[in-house]
């Protein structure tokens, strides 16, 4: 990053500060909405599993990794022992490697201290709109990075959390109001920001194909770990498992086939946030 | 209040972040090669694909992965378009939600 000197690359950055500020808290609303209504999702599928109160918000709070915190909830119903789940969510987790290395150099002139912290808060979600916003403006943007992996994915996950925890069962379930697809078409939107060349493109071409190649030949760690049978609580359809489909995969052993909030328990998924 | 499950958060911390940290306070990335540092430049289009193409075409919930057809194959796409078009993610994601919500509230989907 290179300072500028003179006063008018000191008012040209500002008003490309500005201007990107702006488009990247439109850019977040979306990610906003995601994160609550699966925040409320996984705090009452912790609730069903025993959490408590304070074990759930400690979780958001410590970990903030949805699809490690989804998949500890049902390891936990599941009586997994705990240096599994470490084991498990450190494999989950392990793609932030890739997160971290990718904006290293972008933040080559940020003390230590503040990229430590930073670290805790580095998401898919908080990812993906920092890197855009850091590509747009040419430079990093710490302000930036705060709004995009605290203000746009930390909070409002962790007050969905404790509202879903405290009771969520009058909130309709995410999936039926079709926030389960914000996920994906936040992660290609934000791409598009990305993409300026062929070398873009041909990275997201072989980004598609080995992911969708990979997930149909393994599969992801928990998943269907355990079933039970169905419990039939309002709102808790996407707290079973992967959100989207617990609304549309039929639950073989429930009454409820097909239902939203009928689905089948599994302790994989809520990538949502994560 | 029940306590216990506060010290299984803490292990999953220990198991996070390092993977988040590692990177970004190591000293070693300060002498890549021009070269490595482009492909990781690369690495976040590709990584932000990879998720979203897994969570469109890839459903876990019967075996070990199947491939999901559903009406999410139309809204992405069309927030990729609407995003290409307006230059504005909110319009795009808007998009997708309401045709999802539509068609699943209509039995479409």
């Amino acid at each position: 990053m290179v300072s500028p000197r003179t006063p008018s690359e000191r008012e040209a950055r500002r008003a490309a500060l500005r201007s990107g500020r702006r488009q990247l808290v439109l850019d977040s609303l979306g990610i906003m909405a995601s994160a609550g209504g699966f925040g409320v999702v996984f705090g009452l599928a912790a609730r069903q599993a025993g959490f408590s109160v304070i074990e759930a918000s400690v979780m958001s709070v410590v970990v903030f990794a949805g699809a490690a915190q989804f998949a500890a909830v049902g390891f936990v119903r599941a009586g997994m022992p705990w240096p599994a789940i470490f084991l498990l969510t450190a494999l989950l987790n392990a793609r932030h490697l890739l997160y971290s290395a990718a904006l290293r150099p972008w933040l080559v002139e940020v003390p230590a201290l503040k990229r430590a912290v930073m670290a805790h808060f580095l998401t898919d979600e908080g990812f993906a709109l920092s890197v855009a916003h850091f590509q747009r403006l040419g430079f990093a943007d710490l302000r930036g990075y705060w709004l995009a992996a605290i203000g746009a994915t930390f909070i409002p996950w962790n007050v969905a959390t404790l509202i879903g925890v405290i009771g969520a069962s009058a909130i309709p379930d995410p999936a039926r109001l079709g926030l389960d697809v914000v996920f994906p078409a936040a992660m290609s939107g934000l791409v598009v920001a990305l993409v300026t060349g062929r070398r873009e493109i041909v990275a997201v071409v072989a980004g598609c194909v080995v992911a969708v190649v990979v997930g149909l030949l393994i599969r992801h760690p928990g998943c269907g770990a355990r079933r039970r049978p169905h419990r039939p609580v309002r709102g808790a359809g996407a707290a079973r498992g992967h959100p989207r489909r617990a609304a549309r995969q039929p639950d073989a052993d429930g009454p409820e086939r097909g239902r939203p909030g009928a689905g089948r328990e599994d302790a994989c998924g809520g990538r949502w946030v994560e | 209040m029940k306590l216990d499950l506060v010290g299984l958060a803490a292990a999953m911390f220990l198991a996070t972040y390092p993977s988040r940290a590692l990177p970004l306070l190591s000293g070693h990335f300060e002498q890549l090669s021009p070269r490595v540092l482009e492909y990781l430049r690369l690495v976040a289009p590709a990584v932000l694909a990879a998720l979203a193409a897994k969570s469109t075409f890839v459903t876990d919930a019967q075996g070990p992965g199947s491939l999901h057809v559903g009406i999410e194959w139309v809204a992405v796409p069309l927030c990729v378009v609407l995003v290409v078009w307006r230059r504005n993610l909110f319009v795009g994601l808007l998009a997708a939600v309401l045709l999802v919500a539509g068609a699943r509230a209509i039995g479409l989907a």
